[in-house]
């Protein structure tokens, strides 16, 4: 089973609810961290790391000594990846989305991959949870083909948990897609709800079941839960403001290791959710 | 003509609150609302829309299905199996690469433009505002982003204003970097947690590999007064100026909720304090 933990708004507890599921769930589990532009939940697990792969995208190169400058290159490319500019061309790598258009659309063969790097894959484990994180190069623009890489590491067998980015535009979806489950994770304000109902949007897009969890759910209004009730979306888990839990989690302590009493929400969470999984399926 | 944007690598620290408590402490000024993902900063401005545009941020293939052989080279061709094997295209999945247009030997794949969101010139209570709001599930984020803070410097142009006041998104991907291009200063709204230090030294970093100069204010900095400290020694030695500090008060959310700015809300706050603070050395800065 793939849950994948999502928000919308950034800050209300995605990475908290994702690392303390990860570590409560017993048996065979991953914890697939694809926030890649600010990847955190390592902070929480500590993970021994074993592994680092470089993730890299093929991106055009220019045989100089074949080129025509015919500019069949440039009218392929719909990301303006690549110029002809007076007698030479000049491929900007940085908006080059690898369609490989360019490459096919040469008819002098001028054209080369050479690799872009994306960013790092790191690979380890915390006793007998496995835990995979993206980490995107700084100043590259496109995170999606780093969050796809870490995605694919989710595994058939057991619990794979899926800690998404914000937001609600390409970057999410290549963390929803393809999951059993979406967790919504907001907060009951007015800013947690207007952003609840675009994350709603997209996973209603992808049709994956998903269920709610409300963090502060005591400071703000009343208004999330209303519209959970109006929009048939089960809330799983509450989790008051508690200025225990503010200051572990500002040290990177897991609130189940703080306040063991949560551990057993969380397998109930877990629980609830294999059993809506089971329903759905 | 100056712009400061308001990021923090990290989500939820509270960039959107105050971008809103600046704009009632600021003069001269359009509102920008960058974070065209998630926007949210027209829930504490109220702005009413004087126009509205639709935003086209690509193509989207289509198949015509009369003209379709099934000859199958588009789903060869695409890199993001976007085409099933009944010869529809995803939605979703299509990058709007214009591959399998382009080599569709019977010519047999329609391009046309998409409409992927609206943006919007507005008037709030502050001034006015430029704002708008991506499809769900929609690509090109950082186009949208960029041609919102084109519009917000063409209005300021217009009006004889001089200062850009922009909400920049989370992260430090596609619609950051789209963010920062140009602008005068950076200010990261960072809190005192492992977390929110570790994404303040990508997004600082992403600002140097821009040369965007940086500042740093540390919101609820009462949460964790080590880590606070920690933070601002750590901006400092990166050459960031640390501009102060907010108390962690309830105040943002129930302003919030009221739909109001804290200045609105309690002008007599901790939290006013500290960010009236902030905003005089900001506008000493720019």
């Amino acid at each position: 089973m793939i849950i994948s933990i999502a928000s919308g708004k950034g800050g209300t507890g995605k990475t908290t609810v994702a690392t303390n599921l990860a570590v409560s769930v017993a048996g065979n589990a991953r914890l697939l961290d694809c926030d890649v532009e600010e990847p955190n939940s390592h902070l929480f697990i500590n993970p021994v790391f074993e592994e680092a792969l470089v993730v890299t995208t093929p991106v055009p190169e220019i045989d100089e000594t074949k080129c025509t400058l015919c500019g069949k290159c440039a009218e392929i490319c719909q990301f303006k990846a690549i110029v002809v500019l007076g007698n030479t061309v000049l491929p900007f790598e940085n908006l080059c989305h690898s369609c490989g258009g360019c490459m096919r659309a040469c008819p002098a063969d001028a054209i080369r991959w050479k690799e872009r790097e994306l960013g790092i894959i790191r690979k380890g484990h915390r006793n007998g949870l496995e835990f995979i994180n993206g980490t995107l190069r700084i100043g590259e623009a496109m995170s999606p083909p780093l969050i796809r890489k870490v995605r694919a590491e989710a595994g058939k067998d057991g619990l794979t948990i899926i800690d998404a980015p914000p937001g609600t535009s390409c970057p999410v979806i290549a963390a929803m897609k393809g999951a059993d489950f979406v967790l919504l994770v907001t907060e009951p304000t007015p800013f947690g709800l207007h952003d609840l109902k675009l994350a709603l949007g997209a996973v209603r897009i992808l049709n994956i079941p998903c269920g709610l969890v409300i963090n502060r759910s005591d400071m703000g209004d009343e208004k999330v839960k209303e519209y959970a009730r109006e929009e048939s979306i089960p809330v799983l888990m509450e989790i008051p403001f508690d200025r225990r839990i503010a200051e572990s989690y500002s040290r990177g302590e897991l609130i189940v290791e703080s306040m063991p009493d949560w551990k057993n929400k969380f397998i109930g969470l877990h629980q609830q959710i294999a059993a809506i999984v089971k329903q759905e399926g | 003509m100056k712009e400061l944007v308001i990021i923090s690598g990290k989500g939820g620290t509270g960039k959107t609150s105050l971008t809103a408590a600046f704009a009632f402490l600021a003069k001269n000024m359009v509102l920008c609302d960058a974070d065209v993902d998630a926007a949210d900063l027209h829930l504490l401005m109220a702005p009413e829309i004087i126009e509205r545009h639709d935003f086209q941020g690509g193509h989207e293939a289509v198949i015509d299905r009369d003209k379709c052989v099934e000859c199958g080279l588009c789903r060869e061709l695409c890199n993001w199996n976007a085409i099933d094997e009944g010869f529809n295209v995803s939605p979703i999945d299509c990058e709007g690469c214009g591959v399998c247009v382009y080599f569709c030997p019977e010519k047999a794949i329609d391009f046309p433009l998409k409409t992927c969101g609206e943006w919007y010139i507005s008037d709030t209570r502050f001034g006015a505002m430029v704002h708008a709001r991506l499809g769900i599930a929609e690509e090109n984020s950082g186009r949208l982003v960029a041609l919102v803070r084109q519009q917000t410097k063409k209005l300021a142009e217009e009006k004889g204003l001089d200062l850009l006041l922009t909400d920049g998104p989370p992260g430090i991907g596609c619609p950051v970097i789209a963010s920062l291009g140009g602008a005068s200063a950076v200010l990261i709204v960072v809190e005192p947690t492992l977390s929110g230090k570790h994404d303040m030294l990508r997004v600082a970093e992403l600002a140097a590999h821009f040369n965007i100069p940086a500042m740093v204010c540390v919101n609820k900095f009462d949460l964790n007064q080590d880590e606070t400290k920690a933070i601002e020694d750590l901006a400092r030695s990166k050459n960031m100026e640390v501009l102060g500090r907010i108390p962690f008060d309830p105040i943002f959310t129930k302003a919030m909720v009221q739909g109001q700015t804290i200045f609105e809300y309690d002008p007599r706050s901790g939290a006013c304090e500290g960010v009236r603070g902030i905003w005089d050395r900001i506008t000493e800065r720019l």
